[in-house]
């Protein structure tokens, strides 16, 4: 959909205001988001979501406002036995090449799961489909509070990540966007209309901390407030939103080459540090022979997953990233 | 403190092991042993044999804590003298076999010295673990560890309790001694806690050194932290977990916990206060493995030990 830009300047000289410029985006309207799903437990062992999901079950939270909400433990077998998955990474699996492959006895667990779950929450790129699907999810990695989705032009997702931002001071908030195709989209988000994760850390697998808790349930509530908000047709401003992160490559521990083993831990000056700018020379790995690997890109780009669990199984030690701002227009539900 | 003329001796240490993998996703351990492993040359000390050694290969590879049952459990009287058989559990089978190695356990062949490595989720900095209140040569060389690493903190954990007993791999040796070094999630390698890790190992290397050289150690005190009572989560009828840690406890190990303090906090808001009759210091707090043992921490009480002077017979 084509937006027309203006630019407009906009003075006060009755009342001393400084001479403001702002980009002007034509107001969009979108149909009111009337089924939301939540997911928590996708990785069996990351427990703010198993946590928060449950307590809304317990708390029989089936309505928000007047949407349906949906609450799931994505993956119950990895949840039992609190590991991330049981046969393969259950939010790997729901490009559309794995959603429609035939199933046989030799079929891994979490691809009949993703299966189930797309049938239950899609299908994925259908009008059937949840309206908003939103996955919780926690890392070892300092994030703070991120969203991740795979576009920054759906209005919906950002604006939410605006309400979120503003509101949420317990800890850092930043959005990172992968820039995929629907149908190369792998994780269970993609299965919504709309769809993002939220990622809260750090915090160790298997293990439920209750400052992690709270920022999560936070910003599951400021989500649930949002939508009311739009679908009782709340008028939401155009403007700029920052701490956009856009994924650019991905950097990998080094190996001996003998044994093949990991050589080396992040280091001390890179750990904790997901966000802060790595300029070339900048120290990266810190080899157990007490060698210092730097950074030896050309770019100054922004590390994150900085030391998560899980992708040492992928070799992965960070993921780079390019550091944005995005113009969202004004938003209103679509009246009939 | 009145000086006593009395000097325990002890034989040289001439054998130690340095265990890790014991719980195959802590990886400090692993990573060091493997190390060790391929050049020992770091831990070499003259007139010492030193052997790094992965405990629980299969848990090393799977990257998790245990494969059937927690090896650091697994030590037990029944266990070791049970005959032994491919339908035992893999970690109780690998506990004869440790034993055989590095035991038997109670006997004049025992090694010396056993290190275990391992790591916690909880925030317990470099903590020394100790079994026996009455072992003088692993009191001194604790008093010699913290001494050598000052200012920064070593505490020490006594895990001697009438009731609350657990056979871990390193009581098959003489002088077993615990290092858990935290936080560090499981499965991940932290730079910091993997080189504190390191110095504590080089510190209480150095003291075997000294002490085989001859030098007396003269007596000393060792403030210990006692471990009192296991503290589990709150818990509904059906077994679930209902309250988390508070965030006024989590990450305050060591710290007094005084009756009426924050201890959980339910997840839909409420706090549970700490209702006991005094102040205790809780540790362990937020381990991810315990969850499973029914404790969220566990609370201790501060006491000084007494050692007597030691040297070489």
């Amino acid at each position: 959909m084509k937006q027309t830009h203006r630019i407009t300047i906009q003075a006060s000289a009755k009342d001393n205001r400084k001479h403001t410029s702002k980009i002007w985006m034509e107001p969009v309207s979108l149909p009111a988001l009337s089924r939301v799903a939540l997911c928590g437990g996708t990785h069996g062992n990351e427990m703010s979501g198993v946590y928060l999901v449950r307590e809304l079950q317990r708390q029989k939270l089936e309505k928000a406002g007047s949407a349906t909400l949906t609450t799931v433990i994505s993956n119950p077998r990895a949840v039992q036995v609190c590991k991330r998955y049981t046969d393969t990474d259950l939010n790997r699996c729901f490009t559309d090449a794995i959603l429609s492959s035939p199933v046989t006895d030799a079929t891994p667990y979490e691809v009949r799961r993703a299966q189930e779950l797309n049938t239950l929450l899609g299908p994925k790129g259908n009008v059937g489909a949840m309206d908003l699907l939103c996955d919780l999810h926690n890392t070892t990695a300092n994030m703070g509070l991120s969203l991740i989705s795979y576009s920054v032009q759906d209005w919906v997702i950002m604006h939410i990540y605006r309400q979120i931002q503003r509101k949420i001071t317990s800890a850092p908030v930043r959005f990172i966007v992968l820039d995929l195709p629907l149908a190369d989209a792998y994780s269970q988000d993609s299965l919504g209309k709309h769809g993002f994760s939220i990622e809260v850390g750090p915090q160790p697998h298997g293990v439920v901390r209750a400052d992690i808790f709270n920022i999560m349930k936070e910003a599951v509530d400021q989500t649930l407030d949002w939508v009311q908000c739009f679908n009782s047709g709340c008028a939401f401003e155009g403007g700029e939103v920052d701490n956009v992160y856009t994924f650019v490559k991905s950097v990998y521990y080094p190996r001996d080459p003998e044994t093949n083993q990991i050589a080396a831990a992040i280091h001390p000056q890179l750990q904790d540090r997901d966000f802060c700018l790595l300029h070339p020379g900048d120290p990266m790995f810190l080899m157990f022979s007490g060698e210092i690997l730097k950074y030896e890109g050309e770019e100054v780009l922004h590390p994150f997953f900085v030391n998560e669990c899980a992708y040492y199984e992928k070799s992965i030690a960070f993921h780079l990233a390019r550091k944005m701002t995005v113009t969202i227009p004004p938003l209103q539900v679509k009246r009939d | 403190m009145t000086s006593s003329t009395n000097v325990s001796c002890f034989h040289e240490a001439r054998r130690v092991a340095i265990f890790g993998g014991t719980h195959g996703n802590e990886m400090s351990g692993v990573t060091l042993v493997n190390l060790w492993i391929q050049n020992g040359k770091e831990i070499q000390r003259k007139g010492v044999e030193t052997k790094p050694f992965i405990t629980n290969p299969r848990a090393v590879e799977k990257c998790t804590r245990y494969v059937d049952t927690d090896l650091n459990r697994a030590f037990t009287t029944e266990n070791l003298s049970a005959p032994s058989g491919d339908d035992l559990p893999y970690e109780v089978q690998r506990a004869q076999q440790i034993n055989e190695i590095f035991g038997p356990k109670g006997s004049p062949e025992a090694y010396d010295v056993i290190f275990d490595l391992h790591n916690t989720t909880s925030n317990m900095g470099c903590t020394l673990i100790l079994e026996s209140s009455k072992d003088y040569f692993n009191l001194q060389m604790m008093h010699y560890i913290k001494n050598a690493i000052a200012p920064d903190s070593c505490p020490v954990l006594l895990t001697e309790h009438p009731l609350l007993k657990y056979s871990t791999s390193r009581s098959v040796a003489k002088h077993p001694i615990g290092l858990e070094v935290g936080p560090q999630p499981q499965g991940v390698l932290r730079s910091n806690i993997f080189e504190s890790m390191r110095v504590v190992l080089k510190h209480a290397l150095d003291f075997i050194e000294l002490f085989n050289k001859g030098l007396e150690f003269p007596p000393c005190t060792v403030d210990v932290f006692r471990v009192s009572e296991k503290m589990d989560y709150p818990r509904d009828t059906n077994g679930n977990i209902i309250a988390m840690v508070h965030p006024n406890l989590q990450d305050c190990d060591w710290e007094p916990l005084n009756p009426g303090d924050p201890m959980f906090q339910t997840f839909d808001g409420t706090t549970i206060r700490y209702e006991g009759a005094g102040t205790v210091y809780p540790t362990f707090i937020n381990e991810a493995a315990y969850y499973e043992k029914q404790q969220a921490f566990v609370t201790t009480r501060r006491e000084t030990l007494a050692a007597g002077a030691i040297k070489k017979t």
